[in-house]
């Protein structure tokens, strides 16, 4: 256990490594662009050139240039942005980090709770109109674009009927911190959590019930029904346990592919400063510093995340804990 | 009577009309009795072993006929009554012991498990119970077995804890579906044993379910033979296997490697396969492939008796049976 342990984080030390030197090769070692008149600003002159091109090692042999680069990533974090001069890079993502995690995680605790209700329930009462409806509801959801539905929600929430007392409560649009006010970051995030959700509130809720109704056909599923098992007992313990499987890969990387920045929509609508909206800044302004900085962030917490789900698996089935 | 089955018909949807899969099949089982239900694969033993326990969840399943069960009618029984019956009163073993306890529990979780859906006691009560249970089947060192995991055990392992588990409510009635047929043949011999100290240790009846001559020969005192849903055969091992009626049982026999001896180099097997539940004929089901068939056998034939057993055939009506067969050896 403790071996397997050690051997995954071995190998996700491995992957980032990798993940940063081809991120490293693909944006600043491009030959014939000079990143070093990018990173002086367009009227620099030669002396500054010359102490940027020293302070970035790009005289000097390719490994150098990496290794300051991480350096000035990790280590002293005084990259500076392309774009706003004198900006750093870091700080700014360590800022962004907590909208977007705070997002995330908000949405993902809705949708996976949601989800197992929506998806047990469909199962539970399969070929029933309350399955039918549930499963239709999951199909909208997935329809839905969310950029549409954050529009919708803000014209209604913000606009048309704030003053009603439904929805007056709803505080304008931006990000409230957790250690700041608590209740505000609540009612900050309310709305985005539910709109970000909705989309996987029909994913995860048609796939566990299709699991779960496939796993019913499974022979320990005709055991515990032959052992005098209540049918929700069944379902619970024996069907929806095996199901959560697949269910927690599926989230593991969901979940590491919106916290690494692919909330961006829910992020721009809600006027949320958030990473997704950062790596998408960095990117249309071909922002190099910015760009390395935020597709680090994402590799780490999607290798985080794999690292993570492999855990789980190994408390959630035995048969993974002993290498089979 | 523990158990006595009445033109049990269970018919399925297939292709949008209902099908019978099993057709009027009537037997019963005495208490400590081990009666053995045979046939080829798709005769229908499972669905009428199913169709017993109140498992058969097909949408649109008819059941009808009769189950009694001490007396209890079970067919069209609620099902909150059903549960309790099943696991405490009547249990089941099946074919594949590897996929039938849920992997992610320990064996010893999931035998309590059955003990406390049944019954109010401990967990650790539960538990000692669990591992006594383990170990009078044989298990060694029941503790550990109890802790470990399904996919850790071996098939044989597992095959004994799967009928610790069904005896753990000491169940009047156990229905083993082909319990031996995933396993190797000493252990097959080892849990065979087992099954029939279970009248002597537990007073069960086992209702034993294969598809094997020899496996019956060893263990059944009565023996039903299903072909395509129907019965063709059923009655006393013993005169079963010395005078077959019906020449489907005879075709059977024929196919059972001998204990002794020489083996012949090829054994004798039934030409042709079953016809599809959806394609049974009117007449006789086991026409096609007799070496017997002529005019009468267009008409199903009725169950008649002969000699001690029953026989859905025309030939010993007719007054001329199957000759008796040499059966020296075979009477284990
Ligand atoms: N759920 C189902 N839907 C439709 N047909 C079914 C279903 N279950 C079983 N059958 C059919 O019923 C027939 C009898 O099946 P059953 O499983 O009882 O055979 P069996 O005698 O147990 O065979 P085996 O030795 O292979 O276990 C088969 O033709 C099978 O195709
Ligand atoms: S009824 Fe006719 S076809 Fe059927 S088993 Fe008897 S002899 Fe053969
Ligand atoms: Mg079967």
């Amino acid at each position: 256990m403790v071996m397997s342990v050690l051997r995954r984080l071995g190998q996700t030390l491995f992957v980032l490594f990798g993940i940063s030197v081809l991120v490293f090769l693909v944006f600043f070692a491009t030959p014939g662009a000079d990143p070093t008149a990018r990173i002086a600003g367009r009227n620099a002159s030669p002396e500054t050139m010359a102490r940027v091109r020293v302070e970035y090692g790009f005289d000097r042999p390719l490994p150098v240039q990496y290794a300051r680069m991480m350096e000035k990533l990790f280590v002293t974090r005084d990259l500076t942005s392309y774009v706003n001069r004198g900006q750093k890079v870091v700080p700014e993502i360590l800022e962004a980090a907590p909208v977007t995690v705070s997002l995330v995680s908000g949405a993902a605790l809705i949708w996976v709770v949601l989800s197992v209700a929506m998806g047990v329930t469909a199962a539970a009462l399969r070929g029933g109109w309350v399955d039918r409806g549930l499963m239709m509801l999951g199909l909208v959801g997935i329809s839905i674009p969310v950029f549409w539905l954050g529009q919708v929600v803000n014209l209604v929430t913000q606009s048309r009927y704030h003053d009603s007392w439904l929805f007056s409560w709803v505080p304008g649009l931006g990000y409230v911190p957790l250690t700041e006010d608590p209740l505000g970051w609540f009612r900050a995030l309310a709305l985005p959590w539910l709109t970000l959700a909705v989309l996987f509130v029909g994913i995860y809720s048609r796939v566990l019930r299709a699991d779960l109704v496939a796993v019913q056909s499974e022979d320990f599923m005709r055991t515990a029904r032959a052992k005098g098992l209540s049918p929700m007992r069944v379902l619970l313990v024996h069907g929806l346990r095996t199901s959560m499987i697949t269910f927690v890969s599926l989230f593991g990387l969901d979940f590491a592919q919106l916290v690494g920045g692919g909330a961006l929509l829910t992020e721009v609508v809600f006027g949320l400063q958030g990473v997704g909206r950062l790596t998408y800044q960095a990117l249309s302004n071909l922002d190099l510093p910015l760009i390395m900085a935020t597709v680090m962030y994402s590799a780490v917490f999607v290798v985080i995340a794999n690292a993570v789900v492999d855990m789980l698996y190994l408390f959630l089935d035995p048969r993974v804990r002993d290498g089979r | 009577m523990l158990l006595a089955v009445r033109d049990l018909t269970v018919a399925l949807p297939i292709g949008g009309r209902l099908v019978p899969i099993v057709e009027s099949v009537s037997f019963t089982l005495g208490a400590r009795e081990i009666l053995g239900i045979v046939g080829e694969s798709g005769s229908g033993k499972s669905v009428t072993s199913l169709a017993i326990m109140g498992l058969i969840d097909v949408p649109g399943a008819r059941i009808s006929g009769s189950v009694r069960f001490r007396g209890r009618e079970l067919v069209g029984l609620a099902p909150r009554a059903y549960r309790a019956l099943r696991g405490r009163e009547i249990a089941m073993i099946f074919q594949d012991p590897m996929t039938a306890f849920t992997p992610v529990y320990t064996v010893g979780r999931q035998i309590d498990e059955q003990i406390r859906a049944h019954q109010k006691i401990s967990r650790s009560d539960a538990r000692a119970r669990t591992v006594r249970l383990l170990g009078d089947m044989g298990v060694p060192d029941p503790e550990r077995v109890a802790g470990r995991y399904p996919h850790q055990l071996s098939g044989g392992l597992r095959q004994r804890a799967m009928i610790a588990m069904a005896l753990s409510c000491n169940p009047a009635l156990l229905i083993a579906d082909e319990p031996t047929t995933a396993l190797d043949v000493t252990v097959q011999a080892q849990i065979l044993d087992l099954l029939r100290g279970l009248r002597r240790d537990y007073g069960s009846s086992v209702l034993l379910i294969t598809h094997d001559m020899g496996v019956v020969a060893e263990t059944c005192d009565r023996t039903l033979v299903l072909y395509s849903g129907l019965v063709a055969e059923r009655g006393p091992t013993g005169a079963l296997f010395a005078q077959p009626g019906h020449p489907y049982t005879a075709a059977l026999l024929d196919s059972i490697p001998p204990l002794h001896g020489p083996r012949p180099a090829r054994l004798p097997s039934i030409p042709g396969s079953p016809p599809a539940p959806a394609g049974r004929p009117a007449g006789c089901p086991f026409a096609p492939r007799c070496a017997y068939v002529h005019d009468s056998c267009a008409v199903r034939p009725p169950l008649v008796a002969c000699g001690e057993q029953d026989v859905a055939c025309v030939l010993p009506a007719e007054g001329r049976p199957l000759p008796p067969r040499f059966v020296a050896e075979m009477s284990a």
